[in-house]
């Protein structure tokens, strides 16, 4: 037989024995079913780029009767979701700050008196526009309600008020983004995304790579104990996290001008939780994990959702109940909020708290696991 | 003899992975500064005997003291004093050789670390070597290596699990000169080998199948025990001859060594009575004394019928 021509028996026994080592590897053969079973739920059904049912605060100092029919209007419109009654300006401010609402609907005072005069009274509405792609299609809505909103009150003798224009001017302000520029949104974004890529794989790697090399056996055979190695792992990689964050910011500031409010020095304490969440679920995989491709594997899997169900992408409350569940048990989700925060809003130590201890539990479970996992003896 | 003069005393010790006993109630004394051969087909249980030994596999069954520390209850302990080589090299071959030392002596808090490392490249002639990466060594070195860091915390008790694999004669040598000279200082060495020449280099052996101890004792007793008879036969047509013999009564095993075939059986009566019905005057019989090797062979296919 040949030795320099292609042979069909040859080739096909190379592809035999990779099908054997597939088959074999029962977690790498999950995950080629379950990352793409993952994406398609994720995008099918959870992914939205018209996020409706915002949740909004209405600041009404008109209660009369075209107000209500106002904010029926918006109401039905369903990108509104009427949460709360702000009393004061103040109060209004607070709520969008900690991001609890997507806009403040302000009703003045002389409204009715106002339209019935045929003097286009104005509504304001703010908008926490830290993510263009959450508010512009509301604002939208909102805009094209304006004609028409009335259109059943202003009947008969008043029908004279459908003006061209239209019989109210809704004002949209547009706060912490008011150009909407998305990279505002997104460089902060960016920083919880590389570091959750970047810190849950290496260090997803870190004892597989020992005990495919091993050298996990000689470790075990020494003093050293789980605790030792798993900080001792960890370190290191922190300072690599602090790096990755320097970099974006230095870039976020630099390149793409993103304005930067609020105190840094916050942002890099926080980090070092977010960095140490992200690290202790790597050396959790890395327990799990019986080689290195599993390991990377499993880091996919982890990153998935990370970007695409935490708000990085797509606007985190465009997402079904159930998504957003998911999105609120990873810890980029909590952090991105707090990075976009402290960078556009200003945000201080109370403003990001309601975000800060998910990402302690998140960190305290990953880390027992991880610790719990790591087994001192090969039994 | 009291308790504290064995390195190693256990009884009973046994482990087990699902169904398999791999360890079967195995008891073993080791006395300090022995050099103690542990012997035994593939898969018979050493390495999983050495890593409870260790401490790093807790026995399903028995007990006993390692370096006088319980087996069960004072793992750490017993790290912290012996220096255990794996089968398959394991250090860190992206480090140098200083590097990985230099770990191992951080790992086990030596004192006077600098010191400790410089004085173990020296003994062990890696000086000049210091700064190469471990994975570029070839197998020899990396063997010089991985015993120049188990004994780097200055071990009472050195478990060394197959370290001569895959390493030339010369190497082998100077290995076992090393081994005998840590012995005399006081140090224990429990080894596996297949080396029959290297098992004559131990002070006791101890010979392993299954997972169940099927002798042990000093060379002598050893072969003295198994009570094997070994003929060797050298002329021509030994294959032919061979085939003859084979499964005949009182013939255990037939084995060629080169030129000489070795016939040899337990039942010196039987195997007598069998080769007086072959033997002519084309061949040259000798009864010698069985060796080591046909003591083993013997030893396995005992055990294979009476285990599996």
């Amino acid at each position: 037989m040949s030795t320099r021509r292609f042979t069909f028996h040859r080739f096909w026994a190379i592809v035999l024995k990779e099908f054997i080592q597939m088959k074999r590897d029962r977690v790498t053969f999950g995950m080629m079913v379950g990352i793409p079973l993952m994406q398609l739920i994720i995008f099918g059904f959870a992914i939205n780029s018209d996020p409706k049912h915002l949740p909004a605060a209405i600041r009404a100092a008109d209660q009369g009767p075209f107000a209500r029919t106002l904010v029926a209007a918006l109401k039905n419109s369903g990108y509104f979701t009427l949460v709360r009654e702000a009393a004061t300006e103040a109060e209004a401010q607070r709520l969008l700050q900690l991001g609890e609402v997507q806009f403040v609907i302000n009703i003045p005072e002389d409204f009715s008196r106002q339209l019935l005069r045929g003097e286009r009274p104005t509504v304001l509405i703010e908008a926490d526009a830290t993510d263009p792609a959450a508010v512009g299609p509301a604002v939208s809505a909102t805009r094209a309600l304006a004609d028409t909103v009335f259109n059943h009150d202003l009947s008969g003798p008043l029908a004279r008020l459908r003006a061209k224009e239209g019989p109210v001017d809704f004002r949209i302000h547009a706060h912490y983004n008011p150009e909407n520029i998305t990279q505002y949104n997104i460089v902060p974004g960016l920083m919880g995304v590389v570091l959750t890529m970047t810190m849950v794989v290496i260090t997803a790697l870190a004892i597989t790579r020992e005990r495919e090399r091993g050298t996990m056996e000689n470790l075990l055979a020494t003093p050293v104990r789980p605790i030792e190695v798993m900080l001792g792992k960890i370190l290191p990689y922190i300072a690599v996290g602090y790096i990755q964050v320097s970099l974006i910011l230095l870039a976020a500031r630099f390149i793409f001008h993103v304005p930067m409010v609020g105190n840094l020095a916050l942002l890099y304490a926080v980090s070092f939780l977010f960095i140490a969440a992200n690290l202790s679920v790597g050396i959790t995989f890395s327990t799990l994990a019986q080689n290195q491709l599993q390991a990377v594997q499993m880091a996919f899997f982890f990153f998935l959702p990370s970007i695409l169900l935490s708000g990085f992408m797509f606007p985190f409350r465009g997402m079904p109940e159930w998504a957003q569940t998911i999105g609120s048990c990873l810890p980029n989700t909590h952090f991105l909020r707090i990075a976009r925060g402290i960078l556009l809003k200003g945000n201080g130590l109370a403003e990001i708290a309601p975000e800060l201890w998910p990402l302690l539990l998140f960190l305290a479970v990953a880390m027992t696991i991880g610790v719990k996992r790591y087994r001192q003896t090969l039994d | 003899m009291s308790a504290t003069d064995y390195a190693i005393d256990v009884t009973g010790v046994t482990k087990r992975f699902g169904a398999k006993t791999v360890v079967n109630a195995i008891d073993l004394q080791v006395r300090r500064g022995e050099i103690y051969g542990f012997l035994g087909p593939n898969g018979s249980g050493k390495t999983t005997f050495i890593r409870m030994l260790c401490g790093l596999l807790t026995p399903d069954a028995g007990s006993g003291t390692c370096l006088g520390y319980d087996l069960r209850a004072q793992q750490a302990d017993i790290k912290r004093h012996v220096g255990y080589m794996t089968q398959r090299f394991s250090y860190y071959e992206d480090l140098s050789i200083r590097e990985n030392l230099d770990f191992i002596a951080r790992i086990y808090a030596v004192p006077d670390r600098a010191a400790a490392v410089q004085q173990s490249l020296e003994r062990l002639g890696l000086q000049n070597r210091s700064h190469q990466l471990a994975g570029q060594l070839s197998g020899g070195w990396k063997q010089r290596l991985a015993l120049a860091a188990c004994l780097i915390h200055s071990p009472q008790l050195l478990l060394l699990d197959e370290p001569t694999a895959g390493v030339d004669p010369k190497a082998r040598r100077e290995f076992w000169d090393e081994i005998h000279r840590l012995a005399a200082d006081g140090l224990t060495v429990l080894i596996t080998t297949h080396y029959m020449d290297e098992a004559e280099r131990c002070h006791r052996l101890a010979y392993l199948a299954y997972g169940n101890l099927l002798t042990r004792g000093t060379l002598d007793e050893v072969l003295t025990t198994a009570k094997l008879t070994t003929w060797t036969v050298t002329g021509p047509g030994l294959r032919a001859l061979a085939d003859l013999l084979r499964g005949r009564p009182g013939v255990e095993q037939v084995v060629a060594f080169g030129n000489t075939l070795h016939v040899s059986g337990r039942d010196v009566a039987q195997l007598d009575a069998t080769i007086a019905t072959v033997r002519s005057a084309q061949h040259d019989w000798r009864k010698i004394r069985a060796g080591l090797e046909d003591v083993f062979i013997s030893l396995m296919d005992e055990a294979k019928d009476n285990f599996s």
